[in-house]
């Protein structure tokens, strides 16, 4: 069976609102000690076997870290978190593996079990595109982090005959240090919040690409990360660098075991996109969310951002969130480059006790930059959804734009959404454009689909994949379809 | 068959259908005529499963099947089809893919394999030719931009692809020109045959001029007050509703 329709229906044969993705793999895991202090610091970069510099810059966040305080500005609540009762490393115990044959089995399967393609065979076999489109499907190369290790990326051999590096970026330490030493932490430096000092104190793994001067990636390139180990946090950072006139297109997916403590995901993701280089980066975010009384489920506190550095740049953001129990993230723009532009396609759900605070940054330096927002939020259950966004520009950004379109839906009667939109425009010749809609699923709507034999679930799917369309239509055909079921899955049990 | 009997209902503790019997046995098409506020479309939104109803008394059978114990999409299942007043727009939710999921979903309820999306085009294609649809409508998301006369139009390719046994048609011909209705009416009498009936509701009795019905009912104050052959309609449309209620 082609990779791509295995997927699906593990996403399909999901029923009555389970989260399928809730087993826990047994394998042997060999953990820091519990808690957190500079010992630790040195522990994981020891672990990891890396230079002085990198050890020296994860001392300094840590130590940022330690004078900085959780944001208490978003509108979710949560007890206060003991990060001195988490470990903050967490390795399978196996050297780590040199190619596919190497990998423990164990973690093959979990990945099969998941539905991710780790096999390279299956793709180059060549998947078949399905009927309704005559578009030749490419292979996926895929990177696969579990807890704090990739454990393995396929394809690397045929892109590097491209030039282009894709690895993790413990590999990238190792292999290209001057790469990683000039961007690490550019984009967003180690004391640029609290979550983004405590991952780059102790950040263990994630991926990093680059794609020199020129080069299209020829497929799409995947990261896959799993929190397996119980009381761990996951910390991974992700670097990204398009060289003038490159292109690549970028999809991470995630899921954890069900566990009834909280876990902690602060990642950072950093972009960076030279003159006509394009980078679209997918997300779809699907950690355990906990129970439906909000027992358990993953605090997904996450700094993602791009700089657009140069001209004709850019940046692509869309981003399916149906897990977690909290997600905290805004992956932002900063658009410096002249004519470089911004986008932030973004659909989140909160059912249950979920709570999101979730928008984008965009920040207008460049003349004549442009960006634009488009923010689905759907709300069931007890689940509050904020989005929250800014729209900055600065005074030499002439003739800059912006559209904004928040749109809310709610299902229910328990649920919330709110919309805060920040706009600081210093530009006369600027143009910022805000639209913002609530709606309901209406009862007409519900009942004209179940009239036509669509049960009720499979309305609300429908309806709610129709409002989320402008969204869905950004991500990669592949994960798109996966995602329609996602949303439907995500809201089982919200109706009726 | 469809057979109803004594069937009352209430929407906010107010009795607008009061004790309806009717039977449209399978091959035949009847139509209800009656004026404003006389329970037509209360009587389609009942059968159907609609919700903010309550029926207080009376029962309604479908092939011996208790319509009013089932969810509406069981009900739309046996084969029932209702033909709304006024569509609902689905916004982002294209028609191809609406009308493809729901006759998947009965095609399943039968127990029939599913059609992939070009086996569904073809059929569509074929249906919409019929009905001098624009194919263009299949792209379009469900009733969105649609005019009165496209929204209508797209309710009878809905029902000719869905190829229901019974059909309740509320109020199909408000609001059409005369192309439009003789459009939606080629789309029923299509369908006429052994296997199919009708329950045609209407305020005018010109859409019976295309649609030649075999029974008419007048339902005045929720209840069948006259039925008669499809003269029936001719006088209402001389006389009007007054008259029967003055004999009635």
């Amino acid at each position: 069976m082609p990779a791509v329709s295995e997927t699906i229906e593990t996403v399909q044969s999901v029923t009555e609102g389970a989260y399928k993705w809730g087993f826990h793999t047994d394998i042997e895991t060999e953990f820091a000690p519990k808690g957190l202090n500079e010992d630790i610091v040195r522990f994981i970069s020891a672990k990891k076997n890396e230079p002085q510099w990198l050890l020296d810059w994860r001392l300094k966040a840590y130590r940022m870290w330690l004078k900085m305080e959780e944001p208490r500005w978003p509108a979710v609540s949560y007890p206060p978190i003991d990060y001195q009762d988490a470990y903050y490393y967490a390795a399978p115990t196996r050297p780590a593996p040199k190619s596919l044959a190497d990998v423990d089995p164990e973690l093959l399967r979990t990945y099969e079990k998941l539905g991710i393609p780790l096999k390279e065979q299956a793709w180059l076999a060549g998947v078949r595109p399905d009927a309704d489109s005559d578009e030749e499907r490419l292979p996926v190369a895929v990177d696969a982090v579990f807890d704090s290790v990739s454990v393995a990326t396929t394809f690397k051999d045929r892109l590097a005959k491209e030039g282009i590096i894709f690895c993790s970026i413990s590999e990238a330490v190792h292999n290209h240090p001057d790469l990683v030493r000039e961007y690490l932490g550019t984009v967003v430096p180690q004391g640029d919040n609290f979550y983004a000092a405590l991952n780059s104190a102790v950040f263990t793994d994630g991926s990093f690409v680059y794609i020199p001067k020129g080069v299209r990636c020829p497929m799409e390139l995947s990261t896959y990360f799993r929190i397996n180990a119980k009381s761990t946090g996951q910390f991974e950072r992700t670097l990204i660098i398009a060289e003038e006139g490159s292109h690549v297109s970028y999809l991470e997916g995630c899921t954890a075991p069900m566990r009834d403590e909280n876990q902690l995901h602060a990642a950072v993701v950093e972009l960076v996109a030279m003159d006509d280089a394009t980078i679209k980066y997918s997300t779809v975010q699907n950690w355990y969310p906990g129970d439906s009384e909000g027992r358990g489920g993953i605090y997904n506190f996450v700094t993602k951002r791009a700089h657009c550095r140069g001209d004709r740049s850019k940046v692509s953001w869309t981003q399916v969130e149906t897990g977690s129990a909290i997600t905290w993230k805004y992956p932002s723009c900063v658009l410096l480059g002249d004519d470089s532009v911004g986008e932030f396609y973004s659909v989140a759900i909160t059912n249950n006790r979920q709570q999101a605070d979730t928008g984008t940054k965009m920040i207008h330096v460049g003349k004549r930059t442009r960006s634009t927002i488009v923010s689905k939020g759907i709300s069931a259950g007890r689940g509050q959804n904020t989005y929250r966004g800014l729209v900055k520009v600065a005074p030499a950004a002439s003739n800059a734009r912006n559209f904004t379109q928040c749109d809310s839906l709610l299902i229910g009667d328990q649920c919330g959404a709110h919309t805060v939109p920040y706009i600081e425009n210093r530009c006369m010749t600027a143009k910022v454009e805000h639209e913002a809609t609530t709606s309901r699923i209406a009862e007409d709507q519900l009942f004209y689909c179940r009239q036509r034999g669509l049960s009720e679930e499979d309305a609300v799917g429908l309806i709610v994949n129709g409002f989320c369309r402008e969204v869905l239509k950004e991500l990669p055909m592949e994960f798109a379809v996966e995602a329609q079921k996602l949303l439907q899955i995500s809201l089982e049990g919200s109706v009726g | 068959m469809l057979k109803i009997e004594g069937l009352t209902a209430e929407i906010d503790g107010k009795t607008i259908l009061n004790g309806i019997d009717l039977e449209v046995p399978q091959g035949e098409l009847h139509a209800i005529m009656g004026p404003n506020g006389s329970g037509k479309s209360t009587l389609s939104y009942v059968l159907a499963g609609r919700e903010g109803y309550e029926v207080t008394a009376g029962s309604a059978t479908f092939d011996g099947h208790d319509l009013l114990s089932m969810e509406p999409e069981e009900r739309a299942a046996t084969g029932l089809f209702l033909a709304f007043q006024y569509p609902v727009e689905l916004p982002g939710v294209g028609n191809a893919n609406f009308l493809r999921t729901a006759l998947n979903a009965l095609r399943r309820s039968k127990g029939e394999p599913e059609l992939d999306a070009m086996q569904f085009l073809k059929v569509a294609r074929e249906r919409m030719r019929a009905l001098a649809m624009p194919e263009d409508m299949l792209k379009r998301g469900v009733n969105v931009g649609f005019s009165g006369g496209e929204k209508k139009r797209n309710e009878i390719l809905q029902m000719a692809l869905l190829n229901p046994r019974m059909a309740l048609l509320d109020e199909t011909d408000s609001g059409l020109d005369i192309d439009a209705l003789r459009i939606v009416a080629d789309g029923v009498n299509a369908m006429r045959g052994p296997a199919f009936s009708a329950l045609i509701i209407t305020h005018y009795q010109r859409l019976l001029d295309y649609i030649v019905p075999d029974r008419v009912h007048v339902l005045m104050g929720g209840r069948i007050v006259k039925s008669g052959g499809p003269e029936l309609a001719k006088e209402l449309e001389v006389s009007g509703y007054t008259s029967v209620q003055a004999a009635a």
